[in-house]
C-alpha cells in the first residue's frame, strides 16, 4: 500500500475514534464509550469496512446491545461506514481502563470513581465491618467519612454509599 | 391455542463438551431465575436491587455460555433455543439451583454455597484450552467475587442478628447442605473435560470449596452440617419435583409464541 493511501486510512480510523468519543454510555451518560474504556480497537478491513472492537463491562449489562447500536449509528452519521461491531471478551474489562478524564467526569456527575484494581491477586472473602474498608471519598464534599449502604446500586457497575459529613447519598463506581 | 402450534423441543447433542458447558450455563440460568423471583419481594429495597443485579450477571453469564455451547454443538441452536426449548431431562444444572427460593436466609445460604462453587470454577476455567470459555470465565470471575462476598456478608450478619434470623439460618443450612455433595460428583463428562483441558472435574473443586465455605461457617459460628446418604443428580438430568413448575413458567413465552424476541 502506498504512503498516501495509508494516511487516508489512518485518518478514517482517527475520525472513527473521534465519532465514538461522542457516543455516551446510556446508563452513565457522563461518560463516552471511549472514557469507559470499552472501545478496544478500530480496524480497517481489507474489504473496506470498519471493525469496531468492543468489550462488555458486565456479563449481564443490559446496555451492551444499545451501545452497539449507538456506535454503529455514530459511525454511519459521520459517513465512515460500513462498519460492524465485534465483541471481544478477553482480556476482561477492568475499571482501570476508565480514562483520567472519565474519572473526573464521573466525580462531576456525582458518582465516586473507582479505585485501582489489584490485578492478578486472589481476592479472599473479607469479614470486616463496613467502615474499615477502603475509604471512598464523597464526590460532593470530598470527605472520606463515608459508609457503604449496599454493594449493588441502580446498575451492576455501581454501589450505594452515603457521606457521613455532608449527609448526601451517592453512588460509587465499583472497582472490577 | 391448539397444541400443534406450540414450539417443539430441540434435539440436543450428547457430546461431552456440550454437556459440560450446559451444566455450568444451566446452573447460572436457574440461579438467576430464582433470584429474580425476589424482585419486588425483598425485605429491604437495597436487597431487592442487589438480588436483581446478581440475577442479571448470572443470566448474562448463562447467555454467553449458551451462545458458545450452540457453536460447539454445531446444530444451529442459538442461546434462546438452548435456554427455553429443552425437555426437563436435557437440563444439567446443580439441583440446588432449581429449589424454590425459600426465605431470605435460605436464599443467602444457597448463594453463598453456589457462588463460592462458581467462583472457584471460573478461576480454573480462565486457563481453559477453549479460548472462548476462558474469556467468559475471566469476565464472570470478577462478578462472582462480588456475589460470593454479598452472600457471605449476609450469612454472618444473620447469624449474628436476632433469634429469628438465627433460627431461619439454622433451618436453611442443613436443608441445603445435602445438595452440596453433587457439587463434587465427577463423572465421564468431567473426565473428558479434564483430559482435554476444557476445565476441571467437579471433584477438583472440593478442597478449595470446603476451605472457603468452612471459613464462612467459622466466622458465622455455625457448625459444619452432617453429610447424608441423599444424592441429587441434576447435573445428569435427573431433577427435583420443583423443576417442571419452574420450566413451565420459564418456557411459556417461547413455547406459545415461537421465536418471540424483545
Amino acid at each position: 500500500m502506498n504512503a498516501a493511501l495509508r494516511d487516508t486510512r489512518s485518518m478514517r480510523v482517527e475520525r472513527a475514534w473521534a465519532a465514538l468519543d461522542e457516543v455516551l454510555d446510556p446508563e452513565v451518560p457522563a461518560l463516552s464509550v471511549c472514557d469507559l474504556g470499552i472501545v478496544r480497537d478500530v480496524l480497517e478491513r481489507e474489504d473496506g469496512g470498519l471493525d469496531i472492537v468492543l468489550t462488555p463491562t458486565y456479563s449481564g449489562c443490559p446496555a451492551t446491545e444499545l451501545i452497539e447500536r449507538n456506535v454503529l449509528e455514530a459511525i454511519d452519521r459521520s459517513g465512515l461506514g460500513p462498519a460492524q461491531v465485534r465483541l471481544q471478551r478477553a482480556p476482561a474489562w477492568s475499571t482501570d481502563w476508565i480514562s483520567a478524564r472519565g474519572r473526573e467526569r464521573l466525580r462531576e456527575y456525582g458518582i465516586a470513581p473507582p479505585g485501582p484494581v489489584a490485578q492478578g491477586a486472589p481476592v479472599p472473602m473479607r469479614f470486616t465491618p463496613r467502615r474499615v474498608q477502603e475509604p471512598v471519598a464523597c464526590p460532593r464534599c470530598g470527605s472520606a467519612n463515608t459508609e457503604r449502604l449496599s454493594a449493588f446500586g441502580s446498575t451492576a457497575c455501581k454501589s450505594l454509599y452515603r457521606c457521613v459529613a455532608c449527609r448526601e447519598p451517592f453512588e460509587h463506581f465499583k472497582p472490577i | 391455542m391448539s397444541a400443534s402450534t406450540l414450539q417443539p423441543s430441540i434435539q440436543l447433542s450428547r457430546a461431552g463438551e456440550v454437556t459440560y458447558l450446559l451444566r455450568l450455563a444451566d446452573t447460572c440460568l436457574f440461579m438467576g431465575q430464582r433470584l429474580s423471583e425476589w424482585c419486588g419481594h425483598a425485605p429491604i429495597l437495597e436487597e431487592d436491587i442487589a438480588m436483581a443485579n446478581i440475577a442479571l450477571d448470572l443470566i448474562g453469564q448463562a447467555r454467553a455460555l449458551y451462545a458458545h455451547a450452540g457453536e460447539v454443538e454445531g446444530r444451529g441452536h442459538d442461546e434462546d433455543q438452548l435456554a427455553f426449548l429443552r425437555e426437563e431431562r436435557d437440563y444439567f444444572n446443580l439441583t440446588i439451583a432449581e429449589l424454590p427460593r425459600g426465605d431470605f436466609a435460605f436464599t443467602m445460604v444457597r448463594n453463598a454455597m453456589v457462588c463460592t462453587w462458581l467462583k472457584l470454577m471460573w478461576e480454573r476455567l480462565q486457563d481453559s484450552s477453549d479460548a472462548e470459555l476462558a474469556g467468559i470465565a475471566g469476565k464472570a470471575l470478577k462478578e462472582a467475587r462480588y456475589h460470593q462476598q454479598h452472600a457471605a456478608d449476609w450469612v454472618v450478619r444473620l447469624a449474628d442478628g436476632t433469634d429469628e434470623s438465627r433460627r431461619r439460618l439454622d433451618a436453611a443450612l442443613p436443608t441445603l447442605w445435602i445438595y452440596t455433595r453433587e457439587f463434587f460428583d465427577a463423572d465421564e463428562v468431567d473426565e473428558l473435560a479434564e483430559s482435554t483441558g476444557l476445565g476441571p472435574r467437579a471433584s477438583d473443586l472440593r478442597d478449595a470449596w470446603l476451605a472457603e465455605f468452612g471459613a464462612l461457617l467459622d466466622e458465622a459460628q455455625l457448625p459444619m452440617p452432617k453429610d447424608s446418604a441423599f444424592r441429587s443428580e441434576g447435573r445428569r438430568g435427573r431433577h427435583s419435583e420443583h423443576m417442571g413448575f419452574m420450566l413451565t413458567e420459564l418456557q411459556y413465552l417461547q413455547r406459545a409464541y415461537p421465536g418471540g424476541a424483545w
